[in-house]
């Protein structure tokens, strides 16, 4: 065991992938010698050369199509899209071809690619490199989202993303990168795929949330702890597909439900997650189906970050409305 | 006072309308058969035996035929899309002659021809025409993605199969093809700048026909010729005479060569011209072309010039061609037959090839699928 950071997490979890099978590739714009902008790749080129872990051209739109040759070839790639933002130029490769070659083909060509990306507020970056846009993937058919809270989920999140054989976008919280440490094992293990996790156990209400909001979620619960309201968070870590099963358990024992997430009211995965409930659930609900989420704004400009995401005191005060509704 | 003109063209260094005449030199189009199917440049006659050229030519004419019972069969709402072919068989069918079944095809929705050569069941052609997935079931050692309707994308993808091939040391390549519009993308950029920075092997083919749907050459770019984009990624690029079938064999061999032998990638233009519509989803070329236009591109026909070629050479009779036309008609008819014979396609077949292992949500789905289709 040894004490990690997610960003160490991560770079773990790729060299114990790129030494585990020969065919997987990692390769973006900077990810080689330079370690990645954020040092996720830092020293694999080095370790397992410039055949394995290599950088592109400046164009994602090619970052895409490389990885899709490169998987019709029968290797393992992991390519990098530097930031989330920009995967607005890569959409077709993502969204209209990789997503879909598995059924184009009647399953006999497939997609084992794994796209990391960083995104996520909080740290004050340019424009265009925050935006939470993981609903424009959770809204492609063929695609599996994952987007881990914490660097023991980061690791064997990533490493069953690349041993999925579809392709799977995999979002990196920027600032859960090195806000903290934890235990993470040093050997290859993985944690399945669509399987949520519950980070506190509660019986009046149940949050379910993912990514940076998960932070926020546990500590309001703490806080609704001291004044007698016991709140069960579930962090969802893969957001496409859902795991309807894990949530739908914990609502049918608190009767109460409030979605969490930093992306904007009308996008994220909160609206398909209150949707599920409402169809499985509703007569376990006591009151509404609480949310807190972003304001239908393009995402902020840096100095105004904090008056624009959601925070423990939203979701402080949206869990009363709802425990407290009659 | 602004900048003097006259001072800047006396410039030689600045003399912008000199280099762009000194880039349009380098581009001039290669041909080997003139109209009539006379050699104009015995140089660049290719190597190939007499009954090599004679089976160039069947695929040739086999194309034509393909594209006319196509059109047919399309009018009479017996196959779904199709792109129209003819005129377009030397650009095909005489570059994919210079490749090997090991190369990896990456087709365009016009290209079905090259897909069929390529190994291809015709059956699955029109499988694929009708919109039923087993015209996309290819097997493991069919060495071809299904035709791209998005424009572009195939050429971003044969860029990485190329760099997947060179990091294999596989002594292949990967080659694909896009229309005169196409070369407008981004995608075209990116997949031969791409192969370019990667030196990967791969043959690009830029099919000019003059027209995007409606839209003439002239529209997509100020660029003289499409094959000097080429340079923008620092590879060859070369413009091919693409109704001359002996040119177009001749420049692709000698850019799989080139390719294969590690030197990187390479972009051909083809000039070409599509007799037909677009495509038989309503396109009517007299809204945009001229009856003269038409007729001109007409005495261009690629099989005129082959069937004068191989029949000075005593290599090809009417007979042979007539009996060779039956043949490949009945072929089509076969074919069309056994696409009809495909199974009904199930919603719960789709959802199950939608991962490797159905997710919760997917089994619900095939489970109320699988009722509904009374299994």
């Amino acid at each position: 065991m040894a004490q990690l950071t997610m960003i160490q997490a991560i770079t773990n979890a790729l060299d114990l992938a790129l030494e585990k099978d020969e065919n997987t590739l990692i390769f973006g714009e900077d990810v080689g010698k330079n370690g990645g902008v954020f040092r996720a790749t830092d020293g694999l080129q080095e370790k397992h050369g410039e055949d394995r872990v290599f950088d592109t051209p400046l164009a994602e739109s090619g970052i895409g199509g490389l990885a899709i040759g490169l998987a019709l070839e029968k290797f393992r790639p992991i390519p990098e899209i530097q930031f989330f933002g920009f995967v607005f130029e890569v959409f077709d490769s993502i969204a209209g071809q990789m997503s879909r070659t598995r059924y184009r083909s009647g399953g006999t060509r497939t997609m084992p690619i794994t796209v990391r990306s960083p995104f996520g507020g909080g740290v004050h970056t340019p424009e265009l490199h925050a935006d939470n846009l993981e609903s424009l993937m959770t809204h492609t058919p063929g695609l599996k989202v994952v987007i881990p809270s914490n660097p023991y989920d980061a690791k064997g999140l990533l490493l069953a993303s690349i041993e999925d054989n579809d392709p799977v976008v995999y979002l990196e919280h920027m600032k859960l990168y090195r806000s903290f440490r934890d235990e993470v094992p040093e050997e290859y293990y993985t944690i399945p795929l669509g399987k949520a996790a519950v980070t506190n156990e509660g019986t009046d209400v149940t949050i379910v949330t993912y990514g940076y909001m998960v932070r926020e979620a546990n500590k309001a619960a703490e806080t609704l702890k001291a004044e007698g309201i016991s709140a069960e968070v579930i962090d969802l870590r893969t957001v496409s597909p859902i795991d309807i099963e894990t949530i739908v358990a914990s609502v049918e024992k608190t009767g109460r439900l409030v979605v969490v997430q930093e992306a904007q009211r009308q996008a994220g995965v909160g609206a398909a997650v209150m949707a599920e409930i409402a169809e499985r659930a509703i007569l376990s609900l006591q009151a509404p189906i609480g949310r807190v989420a972003a304001p239908d704004t393009i995402y902020p400009f840096g100095l105004a970050e904090n008056d624009w995401l959601p925070n423990e005191e939203d979701i402080i005060n949206k869990v009363r409305e709802i425990v407290h509704f009659d | 006072m602004g900048i003097s003109m006259a001072k800047v063209k006396k410039n030689k260094a600045l003399d912008f309308a000199a280099h762009l005449k000194s880039v349009e030199k380098n581009y001039s189009m290669v041909q080997v058969l003139d109209e009539t199917g006379k050699v104009v440049n015995e140089d660049l006659l290719p190597d190939l035996k007499d009954e090599e050229l004679v089976e160039l030519f069947e695929n040739m004419l086999w194309s034509r035929a393909l594209n006319d019972r196509s059109t047919t069969l399309a009018r009479q709402g017996r196959l779904g899309f199709f792109a129209p072919t003819a005129g377009q068989e030397a650009s095909q069918l005489a570059s994919l002659y210079a490749f090997n079944r090991e190369d990896i095809l990456f087709p365009g929705y016009r290209d079905i021809p090259q897909l069929v050569l390529h190994g291809l069941p015709l059956y699955k052609a029109f499988l694929w025409s009708r919109g039923h997935v087993e015209g996309n079931l290819y097997p493991e050692d069919y060495n071809a993605m299904p035709p791209q309707i998005i424009i572009g994308a195939q050429i971003v993808q044969a860029a990485g199969a190329g760099l997947g091939l060179k990091k294999r040391g596989k002594k292949q390549v990967a080659f694909t093809y896009t229309g005169d519009g196409g070369s407008s993308q981004g995608d075209f950029y990116e997949g031969v700048n791409f192969a370019g920075a990667f030196e990967a092997p791969v043959v690009f083919y830029i099919q000019n026909n003059g027209y995007a749907i409606s839209t003439p050459r002239h529209k997509q770019t100020a660029a003289t010729t499409l094959a000097q984009k080429a340079a923008a990624a620092g590879v060859p690029g070369i413009q091919v005479d693409g109704m001359d079938p002996l040119a177009m064999y001749t420049v692709s061999k000698a850019a799989r060569d080139w390719a294969v032998e590690g030197n990187g990638p390479v972009v051909i233009e083809t000039i070409t011209s599509r007799f037909g519509p677009h495509s038989l989803s309503g396109d009517d070329p007299k809204r945009y072309r001229t009856q003269a236009s038409f007729e001109e591109w007409d005495k261009k026909d690629p099989l005129i010039r082959m069937r004068n070629f191989l029949t000075e050479k005593g290599l090809w009779n009417e007979e042979k061609e007539v009996a060779l036309i039956e043949k490949y008609d009945e072929e089509i008819r076969e074919a069309v037959k056994q696409a009809d014979n495909a199974p009904k396609q199930k919603v719960s077949d789709f959802l199950k090839t939608m991962f490797e292992e159905p997710t919760n949500v997917i089994q619900e789905q095939i489970e109320y699928f699988e009722m509904k289709e009374g299994k």
